[in-house]
């Protein structure tokens, strides 16, 4: 299938609007949701850093003299 | 040597294994991805009846798909975690979820965009959508169910309830078509019968099956070591984890 000019790969035979916006909701929902995924584990990640972070400067300060 | 089958269904060792696998998935799934809309913009011919518009089926069946059969996994896994007990096992259901609410999301949406020029509609209460979107208020109803009830081991029994008592919905969806014989074709994929669509047409929707398969297991996994991490952030393994991370 080889396509006349890009032009007419994005008019798509008239689709285009169809078919591009199946594939563009698509890819921004797959997208969307890997980032989310990943802004879920980051936040988390902060969250407990915070927790742990201060048990463990407590744990250091025991040692000191 | 006794294998010990139980080892990684310990939360502590599933993170490990799962970090290890998640990156695998996430390529497999990019390059079956470039592969399967190459050959479905490039190689796949036009449509003697549809011309263009029809390669949105490269990505509506296996939206469809993947709706479906993320639903019968979560459902599995909630019912394993319902009889044993095992909390690792619900925490896989928990992060199925969201994943197959987007692909019934996205069955519904490149289906109507499907539709409207091919039907005349975005929208008609035939057999196979109404169900569809009846599996999408079910994905909804399990995670807005589990969200509601704050002690997380009871959320994965209501969640396991709900997700269990909409399993009948799957096949409904799949054999509507049949049953009903309203406006949605019937199956063009079956693995009984000679198929009905040109080859590369076929493979290309194929191998996008398979990304989108590939793509569901990468997400769930990374969201499901989150999700270990939210529920087990009071152990010794995770302030260590903390200590490193």
């Amino acid at each position: 299938m080889s396509w006349a000019s890009w032009s007419d790969f994005f008019a798509m035979g008239g689709y285009g609007f169809y078919v591009w916006g199946s594939y563009l909701v698509s890819f921004f929902c797959m997208a969307g949701e890997i980032a989310l995924a990943f802004n879920r584990k980051r936040t988390l990640l902060r969250q407990l850093s915070l927790i742990h972070k201060p048990i463990q400067k407590e744990q250091n300060n025991e040692t000191t003299p | 040597m006794a294998i010990n089958w139980f080892k990684y269904s310990s939360p502590a060792s599933f993170y490990s294994l799962a970090g290890k696998m998640t990156p695998l998935f996430s390529i497999t799934a990019f390059a079956l991805f470039v592969a399967g809309l190459y050959i479905g913009f490039f190689v796949a011919p036009t449509d003697f009846q549809q011309s263009e518009a029809y390669r949105i089926i490269f990505i509506h069946v296996p939206a469809a798909w993947m709706s479906m059969f993320l639903y019968l996994i979560m459902a599995s896994w909630a019912a394993i975690g319902l009889a044993f007990n095992t909390r690792l096992s619900s925490m896989i259901a928990t992060a199925i979820a969201p994943t197959g609410a987007m692909f019934t999301f996205l069955a519904l949406w490149t289906g109507a965009l499907w539709g409207k020029p091919m039907w005349g509609t975005w929208w008609v209460w035939d057999a196979r959508l109404t169900s569809e979107l009846i599996l999408l208020f079910l994905y909804i109803g399990f995670m807005a169910l589990q969200a509601a009830i704050d002690d997380p081991r009871r959320a994965d029994k209501a969640g396991a309830v709900i997700a269990l008592v909409g399993v009948v919905n799957i096949p409904i969806i799949y054999f509507s078509v049949k049953w009903w014989n309203t406006l949605h074709q019937g199956a063009t994929v079956s693995l009984t019968q000679s198929p009905k669509m040109a080859a590369t047409m076929l493979t290309s929707m194929l191998i996008m099956g398979l990304a989108c398969w590939m793509y569901s297991i990468a997400v769930v996994l990374m969201r499901t070591r989150t999700i270990i991490l939210e529920r087990e952030r009071h152990t010794m393994w995770v302030s260590e984890l903390q200590g490193t991370a």
